[in-house]
């Protein structure tokens, strides 16, 4: 008793130091973890702002040139060069702080935890230094790739994506850089504006709105999770600033002085913001959204729908890593491991049976992100945080290749009307960047995505099952996940951009054509009765200098990307970023220094043999069922059209399981019967109850009078002073007789 | 009773309405009294601007109306020995002086449209 009570008393009198030295221990850290920045980092955000309001002008003074592109460009350059600076001015382990205003401050008593501050504050460590690096340059790379993929609707649609783009790049800074859950919350719903006016961008078509409409929604769902958990982590931990929050959860204990693991707080408000991260990053039941955002026009789905708005997500679970870690049960990290892991699965069944190479992509999107999550549960950071940093780039090279196969031929994705881009005049390019991000999404040896990747799966065996539940479990479906995703990505290569030539044209052609006569000059061929015999003249045109120069640039990053892998100390270049922020695990004091092994060997060595046995086998398999005859087939495929392959026999036998793959195991007919469809109903109910009762009553008061008195005026307004004056008295009589009968 | 009277007088104490030497008649006079001949007045005026259609008339039945209202003050002020009744009947005999200027000014123009006095010549006004 009496020990329990010294312990008691201990707790709170380091909880009444924490209180009342909050302030001073705060800026004690910040005086020695950190460095104040220069004046100029918070130019890389508000560039890209300037961008909108110059861009915006454009707009109103009706541009019809380039000149949106070039200035949203030319800002994103500097932005980044900016950003580049930061970072080769950065000390490699403190944070750099930078306030620029005080943005929020509300306060309704002098406690801790009665003071709501936010400034509008950057915070640069190696986490949010890394992001911001590929955000603002693969920002400024896909904005010139959009300069000549958006030309055909120069004018108000090129002057309305450019500040859409710009809005965007300044809230993922914001998201990013910010020094406080506020800052990211504001980036965050932001991001999510220029995801939705983005989206529906082609705002004539339906299925473009209906697509920006389903990501605002799914997404504010999520960010209920997100809100609520900001909530309660200022209600527990009295701030939202991360210095200040990290040092209370390094302390141990909430705000009030309780332990935090015996607080329910510990585990909630992580699961809360796992909510939140998974439906921006399109996990679990939130992922339906991102395969429908494929409908907003291709560089946006290459930056903000695979390269860095979706990557929002695994941010804030990285950052809020501590958080994580104080549950001493793990169960957010638990749930966040498996939920990226069923996630990846999930969707790569789904992207196997596609048609749409876009689609393919998308889905491949919603699995790369679940490898991420399920790297950050299995408390391999560094693995998480360089998949996000790799699968950038190769996925928006993958994006960007798909986009100029589309641009290329009116519009056209089906990869059953597609094939031999290779042999394609003005193609070489494009074929080549495409097969540079394929071998990196299907993790072939020494490519980015195999180092990345290769880490996440490892550390999934290397975390004992104790620690995450089923970790190793996760860890072979992922690896089989790895496989599948090897096939399906190289079903598309092989199907569309080798092989024997045939084309099709997309749904866009006559749009597409009348752009062609615009500038059939500089372009050299034009169509003369392009519109009465369109598809019978059609001419695919290869890409023109910026889609190649920034195809070339990427395929350059994504082989870069993969030497990253071999610098610095701390299991590369990300590694190192990782440990100078607050992702950073120790990995020794949660495990437990447990010696983990697999087939004998310790898995991060091993992984390297197991991946790319799992890596051939898809690509092989994908080479045999799709792969046209000849080298360009690996020898051992043997298609000879575009719209036949040996998967199809194997297709038809297992018809139900395959058809419903390929109407992705109806899981949006599922959520339509189960969610959609009541709530409908409850809305009109509503609705009804809303017109007949609620305004029903309101219009009924309203009317009363007026039909009454329009009735009665009719007989009484005679004009004649008698008739007024008669039951003027006669009130009165009426009153004085009510009067004298109560009184008396 | 005389004694009674003059001493009241003397101390100020003004106990009736009646003076030492009115008639005797006068002299219990009450509250009620002057009541009765105010809403005697007023109903008069009331009958009278509801049966006639003279626009004189009319006019003058709203003064007989006014008068009885300004009577029914005056004695209440009088009964409760406070004179903010009577004051308030000065004012409100100025008002309706001016008031009866420009009534009779209106009822002039009045007639001199219609060379009538009659009240329902006005009707299509329907106000």
């Amino acid at each position: 008793m009496g020990v329990s009570m010294t312990t008691i008393m201990d707790a709170i009198l380091s909880a009444a130091v924490a209180q009342h030295g909050g302030e001073a221990a705060h800026a004690a850290v910040a005086a020695s973890h950190g460095v104040t920045g220069p004046l100029w980092i918070g130019l890389i955000p508000l560039l890209p702002l300037l961008g909108v309001v110059l861009v915006t002008l454009l707009a109103c003074f009706n541009e019809k040139s380039k000149m949106p592109a070039w200035i949203s460009v030319g800002l994103l350059a500097v932005s980044f060069l900016l950003t580049l600076f930061a970072y080769l001015g950065w000390n490699g382990h403190d944070a750099i702080h930078l306030k620029l205003w005080d943005w929020i401050g509300l306060s309704w008593g002098d406690l801790r935890g009665q003071t709501l501050a936010a400034g509008f504050a950057f915070y640069f460590d190696g986490l949010s230094l890394l992001w911001m690096l590929f955000v603002t340059g693969l920002a400024c790379l896909i904005g010139l790739y959009a300069s000549e993929y958006m030309e055909h609707d120069a004018g108000l649609g090129y002057c309305r994506f450019f500040a859409a783009f710009n809005l965007f790049v300044f809230s993922m800074s914001c998201l990013v850089m910010g020094d406080n859950l506020l800052m990211l919350f504001l980036g965050w719903e932001g991001v999510g504006l220029c995801s939705y006016l983005l989206i529906g961008y082609f705002y004539k078509k339906k299925s473009a709105v209906d697509a920006g409409m389903k990501a605002f929604v799914v997404n504010r769902i999520g960010d209920l999770g997100l809100l609520m958990g900001m909530l309660l982590t200022f209600t527990t931990f009295g701030t939202l600033q991360y210095d200040a929050l990290f040092n209370q959860i390094h302390t141990g204990l909430t705000a009030g002085g309780t332990p935090l693991s015996q607080t329910w707080q510990v585990w909630a408000i992580p699961l809360l913001l796992m909510g939140g991260a998974f439906g921006k990053s399109a996990q679990l039941f939130f992922y339906v959204w991102l395969p429908d955002a494929m409908e907003g026009p291709t560089p946006v789905s290459a930056l903000i729908h695979a390269a860095t708005m979706v990557t929002a997500g695994v941010y804030l679970v990285a950052r809020m890593m501590p958080l994580y870690l104080a549950d001493p049960a793990h169960i957010a990290l638990t749930a966040v491991t498996w939920g990226g892991a069923i996630t990846a699965f999930w969707s790569a069944t789904i992207a196997v049976a596609q048609f749409d190479i876009k689609r393919i992509m998308g889905y491949s999107t919603i699995s790369q992100l679940g490898y991420m999550f399920a790297g950050l549960g299995v408390l391999a950071t560094t693995g998480g945080v360089f998949h996000v940093f790799t699968h950038a780039f190769f996925k928006a090279t993958l994006f960007l290749s798909c986009g100029a196969v589309m641009h290329g031929f009116a519009g056209q994705l089906d990869m059953r009307k597609l094939s031999g881009l290779w042999s394609i005049n003005g193609f070489r390019v494009v074929v080549i960047a495409m097969l540079i991000g394929c071998l990196n999404l299907s993790g072939f040896p020494f490519t980015g995505g195999y180092f990345s990747k290769d880490m996440i799966i490892a550390e999934a065996f290397v975390t004992p099952d104790s620690v995450i539940a089923g970790s190793s479990w996760a860890g072979w479906l992922l690896l089989l996940t790895a496989g599948m995703t090897a096939y399906y990505t190289f079903r598309v290569f092989f199907r569309v951009f080798v092989g024997p030539v045939v084309y099709e044209p997309g749904e866009d052609l006559h749009a597409h054509d009348d752009h062609e006569h615009a500038d059939a000059h500089g372009h050299g061929h034009g169509h003369d009765d392009a519109h009465d015999h369109a598809a019978e003249h059609f001419h695919p045109h290869g890409p023109k200098w910026a889609i190649n120069l920034v195809l070339t640039l990427l395929s350059v990053g994504c082989i870069l990307s993969a030497g990253l892998y071999f610098l610095g100390d701390h299991h590369g270049w990300a590694g190192g970023m990782v440990h100078a922020s607050s992702a950073v695990v120790d990995t020794h004091a949660v495990e437990g220094g447990e010696e983990a092994l697999l087939f004998g060997q310790p898995p991060h060595e091993i992984m390297f043999y197991i991946s790319a046995v799992f890596g051939f086998g898809g690509i092989l398999l994908a080479a045999w069922f799709h792969g046209p005859k000849g080298i360009a087939g690996l020898l051992i495929g043997g298609r000879t059209t575009a719209a036949e392959v040996r998967m199809d026999p194997i297709a038809k036998a297992l018809r139900p399981i395959s058809t419903w793959a390929v109407r992705k195991w109806y899981v949006d007919e599922f959520y339509h019967l189960v969610l959609v469809t009541p709530l409908k109903i409850f809305a009109h109910l509503f609705h009804w109850f809303d017109k007949l009762i609620v305004d029903g009553l309101v219009n009924f008061f309203g009317a009363t009078p007026r039909v009454s008195s329009d009735a009665i005026g009719e007989s009484t307004q005679t004009g004649v002073l008698h008739d007024y004056a008669l039951r003027m008295v006669a009130g009165i009589a009426v009153v004085l007789v009510v009067v004298v009968l109560v009184l008396f | 009773m005389h004694a009674l009277l003059a001493d009241s007088t003397l101390t100020g104490g003004l106990l009736t309405l009646a003076q030492s030497d009115f008639p005797h008649a006068l002299s219990t006079l009450t509250l009620n009294h002057y009541l009765f001949v105010s809403a005697a007045m007023f109903a008069l005026g009331i009958i009278g601007f509801l049966t006639r259609r003279n626009l004189i008339i009319m006019f003058l039945c709203t003064e007989l109306m006014f008068q009885a209202a300004g009577l029914a003050l005056i004695a209440f002020g009088r009964y409760h020995l406070n004179f903010d009744g009577q004051s308030f009947v000065i004012f409100v005999l100025t008002i309706a002086a001016a008031e009866a200027a420009m009534a009779l000014a209106l009822v002039v123009l009045l007639f001199r449209r219609r060379e009538s006095l009659d009240a329902d010549l006005w009707a299509e006004l329907k106000g």
